[in-house]
């Protein structure tokens, strides 16, 4: 199953994206109670938002950026469009997906 | 084995283990764009420097920041910026008293129209501010957000 959840929704040629991803984006400085190691940093680094496939936002993003990590931005466009987030990890790991705007 | 051989086999070798660590270095050429070293920086201004490459900020009331005054719980910390500034290139999220001020930074294309929302972590209370990049100029505005449990310990 897919990581991320879009809803993209068009209001007066302005498309509103809202993005949950599923990502435990750890920082790197919180502590394994059982072993007393710290918890390797492993988050998200970056989301390319296309519509149509035209990039239309790149975002970065640091290790303080919650779980599960939300993401919104707007763009002009229209209904039918479609929109594709990709993340991509610090260890490499990617995931898309693609949703029509309505 | 001939010596022949043994040098073509060697050098193929050769050739094998230079492809197959050119294929390893790849993934992370990708990765060219973000920022690690603003990302790494412990002091604000600094950070902003190395964001922008000067710390000349500029008050606006056009950007809209909107966070709470308080959040219960730090690890998840709704931020939301607008501006009706025009030709924005960028906006970026700094947090003074994280371990790490630069938070999170969105770039824009001609389509998109500079409106964004997240959710952030914050260890303490904190001055969060968002600043935006229009027409080469960098407008802020800031806000503090008291923090009762921290987001970034254990």
């Amino acid at each position: 199953m897919s990581t991320i959840k879009i809803r993209a929704k068009e209001s007066k040629g302005a498309v509103t994206v809202k993005a949950l991803m599923k990502h435990p984006m750890e920082t790197g400085q919180r502590k394994d109670k059982k072993t007393g190691g710290k918890i390797p940093a492993h988050f998200i680094q970056e989301v390319v938002g296309k519509a149509n496939g035209d990039e239309v936002i790149t975002v970065h993003w640091g290790p303080a950026v919650s779980k599960n990590p939300y993401l919104t931005f707007v763009y002009s466009g229209s209904k039918g469009d479609k929109v594709e987030l990709k993340w991509t990890d610090n260890k490499g790991n990617t995931d898309s997906k693609i949703a029509e705007v309505k | 084995m001939n010596r022949r051989n043994f040098l073509k086999n060697s050098l193929m070798t050769a050739a094998t283990i230079t492809t197959l660590a050119g294929l390893m270095i790849k993934p992370k050429r990708v990765y060219a764009g973000w920022p690690k070293e603003s990302f790494d920086i412990t002091d604000l201004s600094e950070s902003i420097k190395s964001v922008y490459g000067h710390d000349n900020l500029e008050e606006s009331s056009k950007v809209k920041l909107k966070v709470p005054d308080i959040a219960e719980n730090g690890a998840i910390v709704p931020v939301n910026v607008k501006t009706s500034l025009d030709n924005v290139e960028s906006i970026m999220l700094f947090v003074e008293n994280n371990p790490q001020p630069l938070s999170s930074g969105y770039n824009f294309s001609s389509k998109s129209r500079p409106i964004i929302g997240t959710r952030i972590k914050m260890g303490k209370t904190s001055t969060v501010m968002a600043a935006v990049k229009s027409n080469g100029k960098i407008y802020t505005s800031a806000k503090e957000v008291k923090i009762t449990i921290g987001g970034c310990g254990g």
